[in-house]
């Protein structure tokens, strides 16, 4: 910090006023830092009034009685304690939960599995296909992948349209709207959606591995599993902290699917936080308890991330 | 590397399987669109008189015309603006390291893994206030505050990695700091500035929650947006829900297959900044 300050504008200002050494260097830097912060100020401004001042205002709302339209009542952290207490708040979080092994266990794990098996994919023509295929559900809105996953999933659907070709018609239903089935089948959609992205990030990763790791491993007679877990995993552990951090906010945060495939049906079987808060805010006018809803949600995405990050960063050095 | 056949072989196998599920989905959703309308379409299933007219009609039903010039004029008011102050704002972190600025850059931190369902309630309520409800300003104006924290941070990242040296030497050439940035800092910084734009593109264009919430009219509507409606008007006619999806996809379809080297580095080093 303080080098910078020193050496930020040198030449220019001197030639122009110079009467002591240190005026002119306390002018130049009131001058620099002032044309800085110049720069810095319109994305703060945005930042402040577009997100800084509606979070304020959310930790606001938490504490009050709002139907969004009369007045206020103070209620201290009442709303805190319904989140932590009523049964059908503490399954929605649930539910979050549960989506992170679709949306993150299952990416990782067979990304993983790909990636140690492709290693790298070509460079030439079938390696930019591969690339280009793979990013396609990162590119199209949830909202389309919700539509054609609910669409593949449906009663006449492909996937039990597979089921009864291989004789297992049995098992066919309506996977969105059974009660068993519905959650897990939002995961897969997730897991759809982000599998890719966290096959090419580890294979990716793969690709910088120093292949002589390998010839160590195979000569000291490791096979693939030894060399998986002493090779593999370590150096991909960067990688693998990227995909956990982007898959679990994911899940934690997921919207856009579930809204379209389910609306969080049946029953309250796929309802998650970040639909409850719409509902609550928008339908039941509970204002307050979908504020205090949103502020648990935004510090468990924190407490879920910040260790990864941690864990990832840190025992890399 | 040595690989022996087998692994290879079976490395690609796998890849090839992940490919089919990725793009099943897709084919699904073309073989129902181009079953005759009216019928109940089933799994995959490719109809013997494809009725490609279903696009047509899908067209219409979507106002897709409407919804193009919605999209595109609310991703002008967002990522052009967003662009250049987070720019602005790297360069002034990262270059210029303003006193104060690591308290500043903390705070743009704390926004990095903000959901948007915790500020959207409170934003409506602005929004009412401001009486922008219901017009494009309701979803650009909140979007180019929210992606400032990825965007400052991306631009910071790449400024701090600039050699101060050059600043400095553009200085001492007698060039004032808005020069030095015009000329010298955003035509080096032109990859980096690629990079955040598609993603700001894609993003915007994808964006959803605040659509919904905060814009009635699906007209007014992102892409995204606008097909949450579609689906909730035309969601027992699967036939024409399918058609209509794959339309309001294939402008990003289009626009991901032209620039696709650039949308992959770009999703690549995101995620990875990010």
């Amino acid at each position: 910090m303080t080098s910078a300050l020193g050496s930020a504008p040198t030449g220019h200002d001197d030639r122009r006023a110079r009467p002591t050494p240190t005026r002119a260097h306390r002018f130049r830097w009131a001058r620099a830092a002032g044309t800085g912060w110049l720069y810095v100020l319109p994305a703060l401004v945005m930042y402040a009034v577009f997100v800084l001042r509606p979070l304020v205002l959310t930790l606001q709302y938490s504490l009050y009685d709002w139907n969004g339209i009369g007045v206020a009542r103070w209620v201290g952290l009442d709303n805190y304690l319904t989140v932590f207490t009523d049964s059908d708040l503490l399954k929605i979080i649930g539910n979050a939960m549960v989506l992170i092994v679709f949306f993150s266990f299952i990416p990782v794990a067979l990304g993983l599995l790909v990636a140690s098996m492709v290693r790298r994919i070509t460079t030439g023509a079938f390696g930019t296909v591969v690339r280009t295929i793979l990013f396609l559900p990162q590119v199209i809105p949830l909202v389309a992948a919700g539509i054609a996953w609910s669409w593949l999933l449906s009663s006449n659907g492909l996937v039990n349209q597979a089921l009864r070709a291989v004789g297992l018609g049995g098992v066919a239903r309506a996977w969105l709207g059974d009660f068993d089935t519905a959650l897990p089948a939002v995961g897969v959609i997730g897991a759809w959606v982000l599998l890719g992205l966290c096959t090419i990030l580890l294979v990716t990763g793969m690709s910088k591995i120093d292949p002589a790791l390998y010839e160590a491993a195979r000569l000291d007679g490791a096979g693939p599993v030894r060399e998986f877990l002493a090779v593999t995993l370590p150096s991909l552990r960067q990688e693998i902290g990227v995909c956990l951090t982007v898959t679990i906010i994911a899940a934690l945060a997921s919207f856009d699917i579930v809204y379209i495939s389910t609306s969080g049906g049946p029953g309250l079987q796929t309802t998650v936080p970040g639909l409850e808060i719409y509902r609550l805010a928008f339908s039941q006018r509970q204002v307050g308890l979908a504020s205090a809803l949103a502020v648990v949600l935004m510090l468990l995405v924190l407490a879920c991330v910040l260790p990864i990050q941690r864990l990832s960063r840190g025992e890399k050095q | 590397m040595n690989l022996s056949r087998r692994e290879q072989l079976t490395g690609r196998v796998f890849l090839i399987a992940l490919i089919v599920v990725t793009l099943l989905p897709f084919v699904s959703m073309l073989s129902a669109a181009l079953q005759p309308r009216g019928t109940v379409p089933s799994g995959l299933d490719w109809p013997s008189d494809p009725q490609w007219g279903n696009f047509a009609d899908a067209f219409t039903a979507a106002n897709m015309g409407a919804l193009l010039r919605s999209s595109l004029l609310i991703v002008a008011g967002v990522v052009p603006v967003s662009v250049l102050i987070a720019t602005m704002a790297g360069f002034g972190l990262g270059q210029l390291r303003v006193p104060g600025g690591r308290l500043v850059f903390g705070l743009f931190l704390l926004g990095l893994t903000l959901p948007f369902e915790a500020v959207v309630t409170p934003l409506y309520y602005q929004m009412q206030d401001l009486g922008l409800l219901n017009t494009r300003w309701a979803i650009i104006l909140p979007l180019i505050g929210l992606y400032m924290p990825f965007a400052v941070f991306w631009m910071r990242a790449h400024f701090t990695n600039v050699p101060v040296e050059l600043s400095e030497a553009a200085r001492v050439d007698g060039s004032s700091t808005w020069q030095l940035f015009w000329r010298v800092q955003v035509p080096l910084a032109r990859p980096a500035i690629a990079s955040l734009t598609i993603l700001m593109f894609l993003w915007t264009w994808n964006q959803f929650l605040l659509a919904i919430v905060l814009v009635d009219d699906a007209t007014k509507r992102t892409m995204a947006g606008a097909l949450g409606a579609f689906q909730g008007q035309w969601g027992t006619d699967l036939v024409l829900l399918c058609a209509g999806s794959l339309l309001i996809l294939t402008p990003t379809l289009i626009v991901f297959l032209i620039f696709q080297r650039q949308f992959i580095k770009a999703l690549i080093q995101g995620s990875v900044k990010g």
